[in-house]
């Protein structure tokens, strides 16, 4: 397994958000992480990056534990995070978010720019002049160029006109099919499932459900992801 | 009064603002990048001063002394970051004061101790000595025009290393998002030792530059402290552009105030009377500026966009 996380919890202060989330991603998969609101998906996902440390349980990439590992030895370890509200740098150009923090590998700027026309045609624009998409595009762009073995993205859709949406997508679809392996959490299902090789549910802190989209029926749905 | 006169002030206020500068950046720097306020600021421009009189006298080479000023300063910053500092980014402004005051405190007794109370003496390097012809007449010192020529150099240099580096851009995004500058991969920690080194070095640089002008002594730090907050706060905290802007305006005020204040009164007062009102006010003049300034720009000439 390329990632594995094992029964962790995690708390804001006082106040616990997971109390036992179990999840592992394979090499060249795609896993989607669902669940309403507030059942913890971006706390998993800051769990993973020890952003928040978990209290318990494991998280291990490619067999290496992640416990005490500041955020930035998990990131050079292999993890690619598009956070969730996008989080570009609003003072700095388009190019400066992707080279600030960029590690050699197969991804480039060049590589980047195919994926993102839009990226190159604002290179030199100050990120806070971006649309949503546009900002969304340069997140992913930004992850990209670390080079990870894992790019996790959190709500990479949320807020963002269809045709968009779609440019999202297909580039996601797109990293999937060149063997990237990806978590992912989105709400719309219809373009998630697709994508999707295997689907963990969140309820209330704690994964309850896991298996294929295919086994993902409408009871389910309606009972785990519903509104 | 004659134009000669007015030149030669002019450019002391350059100078002065030059310096300030150097002392300004890495405080608005520190200040910008870490959330830190810093009152040791004053006491690695002591230590570069110190090291640039202790080393030129062992050495006789004022250069090596200078360099000795940059490395040292630079090297205290950074233990003191490592032992002291880092501990004090995720603490209120409170703690940061009493915390860097205490610092103060040790580095003044601490080089006390290792040089005693007697002020050290700095000469001018060969190659500065002398003075150049203003037009208008008057002589001014090469070493004076040398500091402004330093001062502009580095202000380009840092100009360049915020803009154009990678390290820049890191520093730049620390700033707006510092947690996510970590998720990807930037150990925001060593950034910072290296910001707060920086900061040291420009810092000690200024001091071992002054060193020529005055007397290298404990408590010499604090007085340049104090004017280098105002002229962040007048530049906008945490802006470098801020900062050189700030600094030219209070080193010319200040300068120019003193001369001329006196000079205008006396058209109107007797001239023993004038000279004193005169220097009273002008000394006043960098703190009616800034409470003009903020009374218009309430954060500043150029206030961060984040904050
Ligand atoms: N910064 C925070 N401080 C305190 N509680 C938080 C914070 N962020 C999230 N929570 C709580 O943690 C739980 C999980 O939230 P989150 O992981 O953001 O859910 P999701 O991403 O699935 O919508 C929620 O109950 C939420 O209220
Ligand atoms: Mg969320």
């Amino acid at each position: 397994m390329l990632l594995d996380v094992s029964k962790i919890e995690a708390s804001y202060g006082a106040s616990q958000a997971l109390f036992g989330v179990d999840l592992a991603v394979a090499e060249g998969e795609a896993v989607a992480l669902m669940g309403r609101n507030g059942m913890g998906k971006t706390t998993t996902i800051r769990a993973i990056c020890n952003l928040n440390p978990p209290r318990a349980g494991s998280v291990r990439l490619a067999g290496t534990d992640l416990k005490g590992k500041p955020s930035h030895r998990v990131a050079k370890l292999g993890i690619g995070l598009v956070p969730e509200g996008r989080r570009c740098f609003p003072n700095l150009t388009v190019h400066e978010n992707l080279v600030a923090a960029a590690r050699p590998g197969a991804w480039t700027l060049d590589r980047v720019n195919v994926l993102f026309p839009r990226l190159a045609e604002r290179h030199a624009q100050m990120a806070r002049s971006l649309s949503g998409g546009e900002q969304q595009m340069l997140a992913i762009g930004r992850a990209l160029m670390t080079n990870p073995r894992l790019l996790i993205l959190d709500e990479a859709t949320e807020g963002l006109a269809p045709v968009i949406r779609q440019a999202i997508w297909a580039a996601i679809r797109k990293l999937k099919a060149e063997g990237l392996s990806i978590l992912v959490v989105d709400k719309t299902l219809s373009e998630l499932l697709p994508v999707a090789d295997r689907c963990v549910i969140l309820e209330n802190g704690r994964s309850v459900w896991q298996g294929p989209p295919a086994a993902l029926t409408a009871d389910l749905q309606d009972r785990y992801l519903g509104v | 009064m004659t134009l000669a006169l007015a030149l030669e002030q002019l450019l002391n206020g350059l100078q002065l603002g030059v310096m300030l500068f150097l002392m300004a950046a890495g405080l608005t720097l520190i200040f910008g990048v870490m959330g830190l306020i810093n009152l040791a600021h004053g006491s690695l421009y002591m230590v570069g001063a110190f090291a640039c009189a202790a080393v030129a006298s062992a050495t006789g080479s004022f250069w090596i002394g200078l360099i000795a000023s940059f490395a040292c300063a630079a090297a205290a910053g950074a233990i003191v970051e490592l032992l002291v500092i880092r501990r004090l980014y995720d603490r209120d402004h409170l703690d940061q004061v009493l915390a860097t005051f205490a610092l103060i405190l040790i580095f003044s007794e601490g080089t006390r101790w290792l040089f005693g109370s007697f002020p050290l003496y700095l000469d001018i390097p060969r190659l500065l000595q002398g003075a150049v012809a203003l037009p208008g007449g008057a002589q001014y010192p090469v070493y004076r025009l040398a500091i402004i020529a330093a001062g502009a150099l580095v202000a380009l240099g840092l100009y360049l290393l915020i803009g154009k580096t990678r390290l820049g851009m890191r520093i730049r995004a620390g700033e707006s998002d510092r947690e996510m500058i970590g998720a990807l991969g930037v150990d925001i920690r060593t950034l910072y030792t290296v910001v707060f080194a920086l900061g040291a070095a420009l810092a000690g640089f200024a001091g071992a530059m002054v060193g020529a002008l005055q007397s290298v002594q404990v408590g010499m730090g604090e007085p340049v402290l104090i004017l280098a907050f105002v002229v962040i706060v007048i530049g906008g905290i945490g802006s470098i552009k801020g900062a050189l802007l700030g600094a030219l305006l209070v080193g010319v005020v200040d300068t120019m105030g003193r001369f001329l204040l006196p000079q205008v009164l006396a058209l109107f007062v007797p001239p023993s009377q004038a000279g004193l009102i005169g220097g009273a006010a002008a000394s006043m003049l960098i703190y009616v500026m800034m409470a003009l300034i903020l009374a218009v720009k309430p954060r500043g000439l150029f206030a961060a966009a984040h904050a």
